[in-house]
């Protein structure tokens, strides 16, 4: 008989401390010398682990009132515009919300990474004024301590898989995947592949509404699919997508990052972004999860696309492994091609480890899904037309 | 006599003029090649360029009306090892290979030998931690 486990068992094992954790980058050797049959038995819980740029992340604040109290109608942190369409004095700082008097330098991304650090941030709002709310300016400093609730909540985080991107026109490009080169000069890709959560998950058995993940360095939660869900995206036959398919939408308390796991950048030309760690513990339910996540960079394939071209659809130019990417090198139409990442993969493995010893160390429990993402969801373009043809 | 560090990049159209001979046999200078790296596309050279000062400031005249870019008092780039993510986006702009991702533990690696100053990688860093120290 094949062996399962349970969510409630794998927990009973990580509360008495008997659980054998690895990372997704050990289990694909254990798979490899034992078989999956023996591994299922042996191993109860894969971590996993990405630290790339991600765009869709921002922070939910609550300032807490003032004497006399304000209403904030426009608020400012460190001169990042920051939306409080919200009750009064709760706010939402997005990552890639630029400082209106330090451009790209400075973002909302910065904003996030100085409140984890604990630094100090001038705090200045401007209302309208009500009988309830009649302060109309005010200009203070806070900091973490300071602050109510103040959780990061990012609409998309994680992506399973990426593009490659190469820029095959004769001018240098600055764009979200980094500096791209004139004629093919270099070719940039961002994922943890092997490492990668959804990508240890395909069919996202294990991860769903509510699983409990490691987020900036901190526990967190899946609070929802990440925006652009897009589980129809082509897949290989180990069911891979072979370019960007699930995201996840999450949530975790701000207070208790560090900085080593999240961090703001500046994509030149293009604009701010934030380098968010993530990691999934994937419980060992059956044979399925674990030859799922035993897979290797080798059988991970990415697409090419040519970012020169300026349209919503870009040309793509075959696929290529990450085994290929990671070599440094890879060919395309004939041509050698210098590759690099963009995101961490050291970190990435940092991330996987420190989950493991969460796990290992009774402080981290597997949590089930409280529902499972919507597997027919597509991506769906945005049209431009007149009311009469919506 | 004066002594001046400059690095010379050379566009498509320029590289085939013998630039160093000019500046001994014109204007008496000694030029001390550092790093070179040229191909079809552009080059670039890293030198140590002694003579009396004006004559260093003529040759520098010449070299600008032969289209060849010239920054001055460069000293080193730094990567600042605190502030970098090994992320691994500076390696994807680095021509030479002075750049580099170790493939055992993913960090990067800085071959300053290799570095021909072409800074492309202070401006791509996403977390600012590749400075150019003067």
């Amino acid at each position: 008989m094949a062996v399962t486990k349970t969510y409630e068992e794998i927990n009973e094992k990580i509360r008495r401390g008997e659980a054998v954790v690895v990372t997704a980058e050990e289990i694909i050797d254990i798979v490899k010398e034992d078989g999956v049959a023996k591994a299922t038995a042996k191993v109860d819980v894969i971590t996993t682990g990405t630290f790339g740029p991600m765009c869709s992340t921002g922070a939910f604040i609550n300032f807490g009132h003032s004497d006399p109290p304000i209403k904030m109608a426009k608020v400012w942190l460190n001169d990042v515009p920051t939306y409080a369409g919200l009750a009064a004095v709760d706010a939402y700082i997005g990552a890639t919300e630029l400082s209106e008097t330090l451009g790209m330098a400075y973002s909302g991304a910065h904003v996030i990474e100085d409140l984890i650090a604990g630094k100090n941030v001038k705090l200045h709002a401007t209302a309208y004024g009500t009988d309830c709310y009649p302060r109309k300016e005010i200009t203070t400093y806070i900091n973490k301590d300071v602050l109510n609730e103040t959780y990061l909540f990012n609409p998309r985080n994680a992506y399973q898989n990426y593009a490659v991107a190469v820029n095959s026109s004769a001018r240098i490009m600055h764009t979200y995947m980094s500096t791209l080169m004139p004629r093919m000069g270099n070719a940039t890709y961002c994922s943890a592949s092997q490492l990668s959560p959804l990508i240890n998950d395909p069919f996202y058995r294990t991860i769903g509404i509510g699983t409990r993940i490691f987020l900036g360095g901190a526990p967190g939660y899946v609070a929802w699919q990440g925006t652009q869900f897009n589980p129809m995206q082509a897949r290989g036959e180990n069911g891979v997508p072979v370019a960007p398919a699930g995201t996840l939408a999450l949530i975790g308390d701000l207070k208790q990052m560090d900085t080593e796991f999240i961090r703001a950048a500046t994509f030149h030309g293009y604009g701010a972004s934030m380098f968010v760690g993530v990691g999934v513990p994937i419980p060992v339910l059956d044979e399925d999860v674990v030859e799922k996540a035993a897979v290797e960079d080798k059988d991970i394939y990415a697409t090419i696309y040519d970012y020169s071209v300026q349209q919503r659809t870009r040309p793509n130019l075959g696929k290529v492994s990450y085994a290929e990417l990671r070599s440094g090198k890879i060919e395309i139409n004939g041509k050698q091609v210098r590759t690099a990442p963009i995101s961490s993969y050291s970190k990435a493995r940092k991330i996987a480890a420190t989950l493991k010893e969460w796990v290992q160390a009774g402080k981290f429990f597997v949590q089930e899904p409280v529902q499972s993402f919507p597997m027919d969801s597509t991506f769906k373009p945005l049209e431009i037309v007149t009311e009469e043809e919506i | 006599m004066a002594k001046r560090k400059i690095v010379l990049h050379f566009p498509e159209e320029s590289i085939d003029k013998p630039i160093t001979y000019h500046l001994v046999k014109d204007y008496g200078l000694i030029p001390n090649i550092l790093r070179a790296k040229i191909d079809e596309n552009e080059g670039t050279l890293v030198m140590d360029l002694e003579g009396p000062k004006e004559k260093i400031d003529e040759a520098i005249e010449f070299l600008k009306e032969q289209h060849v870019t010239v920054q001055e008092a460069i000293k080193d780039i730094v990567v600042d090892r605190n502030i970098c993510v090994d992320c691994g986006s500076c390696v994807g702009v680095c021509r030479p290979g002075a750049l580099s991702i170790n493939a055992d533990d993913w960090t990067l690696v800085f071959d300053q030998e290799e570095c021909i100053f072409c800074q492309l990688c202070i401006d791509t860093c996403p977390v600012r931690a590749i400075k150019l120290m003067f």
